[in-house]
């Protein structure tokens, strides 16, 4: 085996990711840090280093506290790769990786995966019309661009985020037409139980409670309870109205653009890709990769920090990535145990509070049925325009999984290579099969885990391959 | 005439500025913009269809995950329009339907 050319190697530049290589910077761990994305940030502080919005009150301070985290980074001496995209992972943690069209493969000694969240698919009739997009998408250019969507705006879903993205819109000037919120009413009386819990947190309490005050004050309609949502197109081309259900009615609006939103689940393509253990999580109906109090995965030597390990938010994310970066230098001889213990213990006074919280708010934002397991008529893989009543008639023709869905059907098949409709196909042949998701299971993520051209494949194989110029 | 379908910018703090080509349209950009923002910029949409069934398509999710934002940039296909900042001159095409396995688009300027 070659000499490993690092420490440790992190993918992903988001809040675990640059914590975790400032952590292990100041641990004198020789760190790389690769990230698919040109400026480090991760979603949440996407462009953070440039920041292109003139009015700072847009986006809020929570924003702009990724500016600390860059800067700490920035000190860190960390060999920091942007652009770069890992697209296969070998047993003994040598990396196939490809930036600007070259390949090249680096060997690491430690692996730490912080890729972060995605949005949770959100397939209801009409989801994959041109002018339907995430709110993440809609955030994604206000942080980046500072550009917003055209008008008549309307946000649908649930989540803390779908509060957040109406409120930075109203602060920019936009009017948003509506915000339907499809939060299922049962989802309040469940949560309160969890209350306690979400009382060791009041700060971030308080903010969720600011943000419906401000869509109040913004005169944004909030319309709760509802159901049934359509997005319909007059010309076959775009979004041009949507139908919903509230309060037992029938109701019609127009639309340019329908921002939705149904939470965020831990991006698993790559920790999969890695064969690492996965529980599936009920009060977040997602999986999550199976990790030690440091974030040690089932496989030795690999980590996970952040929201790819189970969604517990930003300032989480941060704490995990310190925490790894510590237990990474222990393993490696650089801190003793008792350093590394009492090193982390302030990290982890910092961390409960962030994860006190989460069982009210995984109860309290459950999406609806109909968008986990939705409706027979709705396109589930949008790649191949697989809908849920074709995975239905599979599963009851004998498909047992998502894997034999793929050769049934071709679900997961398309270039997202499953990253969007991976978590519903499961759900929907768990829900006809009548057994847990657990023992449906998930895609077989295998390499090239990015689509990758027959050039960048080729390219790994020439000597001195650059990867920078 | 204006693009009702076009994203609009909100006041910005000093950026370099590029130009790239949307449908042979020239649309000023930021230099770090990605290309499927300037494909919403421009109000291209839909900006591809699908090799299924041909149904149209614009950029989703704009994180890398969703690959709807796949367009054609400087006679390349199925280039990921998010993950892809503008260059100067650039130019970006819809894609419709199926693409060949020779990297040429429907336009030959590959």
């Amino acid at each position: 085996m070659a000499t490993p050319d690092y420490d440790l190697i992190i993918i992903g530049a988001g809040p675990a990711g640059m914590a975790a290589a400032a952590e292990a910077g100041r641990q004198g761990l020789r760190c790389a840090l690769l990230d698919e994305q040109e400026e480090a940030g991760g979603q949440i502080y996407r462009a953070i280093g440039r920041a292109p919005l003139a009015d700072e009150r847009i986006l809020g301070g929570d924003y702009y506290h990724g500016r600390d985290l860059l800067h700490a980074f920035e000190q860190a001496g960390t060999d920091y790769r942007p652009g770069t995209t890992v697209w296969g992972v070998e047993d003994d943690l040598s990396l196939d990786v490809s930036r600007q069209g070259r390949s090249q493969r680096l060997h690491t000694r430690r692996l730490l995966v912080a890729t972060g969240a995605q949005e949770r698919p959100v397939p209801f009739p009409g989801w994959t019309l041109p002018g339907v997009m995430t709110g993440g998408a809609a955030q994604i250019l206000l942080k980046s661009s500072a550009m917003v969507p055209p008008g008549p705006i309307v946000l649908a879903g649930s989540g803390p985020l779908l509060l957040l993205i109406a409120a930075q819109l109203a602060r920019a000037g936009v009017t948003v037409e509506a915000l339907l919120d499809t939060t299922p009413r049962g989802n309040w009386r469940r949560a309160a139980r969890h209350l306690p819990g979400a009382l060791r947190n009041p700060r971030l309490l308080a903010k969720g409670l600011g943000l419906l005050r401000e869509i109040r004050r913004a005169g944004i309609p909030h319309l709760k309870g509802v159901d049934g949502l359509e997005a319909l197109s007059r010309d076959g081309e775009r979004v041009t109205h949507l139908r919903y259900r509230q309060a037992g009615e029938s109701r019609e609006r127009e639309c340019r653009t329908l921002l939705v939103h149904q939470g965020v689940v831990p991006n698993v393509q790559l920790t999969r890709a890695l064969e690492l253990a996965h529980d599936w999580d009920e009060a977040q109906q997602c999986w999550q990769p199976r990790l030690d109090a440091w974030g040690e995965t089932s496989r030795p030597g690999i980590f996970v920090a952040g929201d790819s390990g189970g969604i517990a938010g930003a300032q989480a994310a941060e704490e995990e990535g310190r925490l790894a970066a510590l237990a990474i230098a222990e393993q490696l001889g650089g801190i003793e145990a008792a350093a590394r213990d009492r090193l982390a213990a302030p990290l982890r006074t910092r961390l409960a509070p962030q994860l006190a919280i989460r069982p009210f708010l995984d109860v309290l934002y459950q999406p609806a049925r109909r968008f986990l397991v939705p409706e027979d008529d709705t396109i589930v893989c949008r790649c191949e325009e697989v809908t849920a009543g074709e995975l239905r008639r599979i599963a009851d023709a004998g498909c047992r999984g998502p894997n034999q869905a793929k050769a049934f059907c071709r679900a997961g098949m398309g270039p997202c290579q499953g990253r969007l409709c991976g978590l519903t196909v499961s759900q929907v042949i768990a829900d006809q099969c009548s057994e847990p998701v657990d023992a449906v299971g998930y895609y077989h993520i295998r390499p090239p885990i990015k689509p990758l051209s027959l050039g960048e494949l080729a390219s790994l194989s020439e000597p001195d391959t650059p990867t920078r110029n | 005439m204006p693009n009702v379908s076009a994203f609009e910018r909100l006041p910005c703090r000093p950026q370099a500025k590029v130009t790239v080509f949307v449908e042979d349209d020239p649309v000023e950009m930021q230099a770090h913009d990605s290309a499927a923002a300037a494909v919403l910029a421009a109000g291209l949409l839909p900006s591809r269809t699908t090799p299924a069934d041909e149904s149209p398509r614009a950029p989703y999710c704009l994180m890398g995950v969703c690959f709807e934002c796949l367009v054609e940039i400087d006679g390349t296909p199925n280039q990921q329009g998010c993950m892809i900042a503008v260059r100067d001159g650039m130019r970006i095409r819809r894609q419709c339907g199926a693409r060949d396995m020779h990297g040429e688009g429907p336009h030959g300027d590959a």
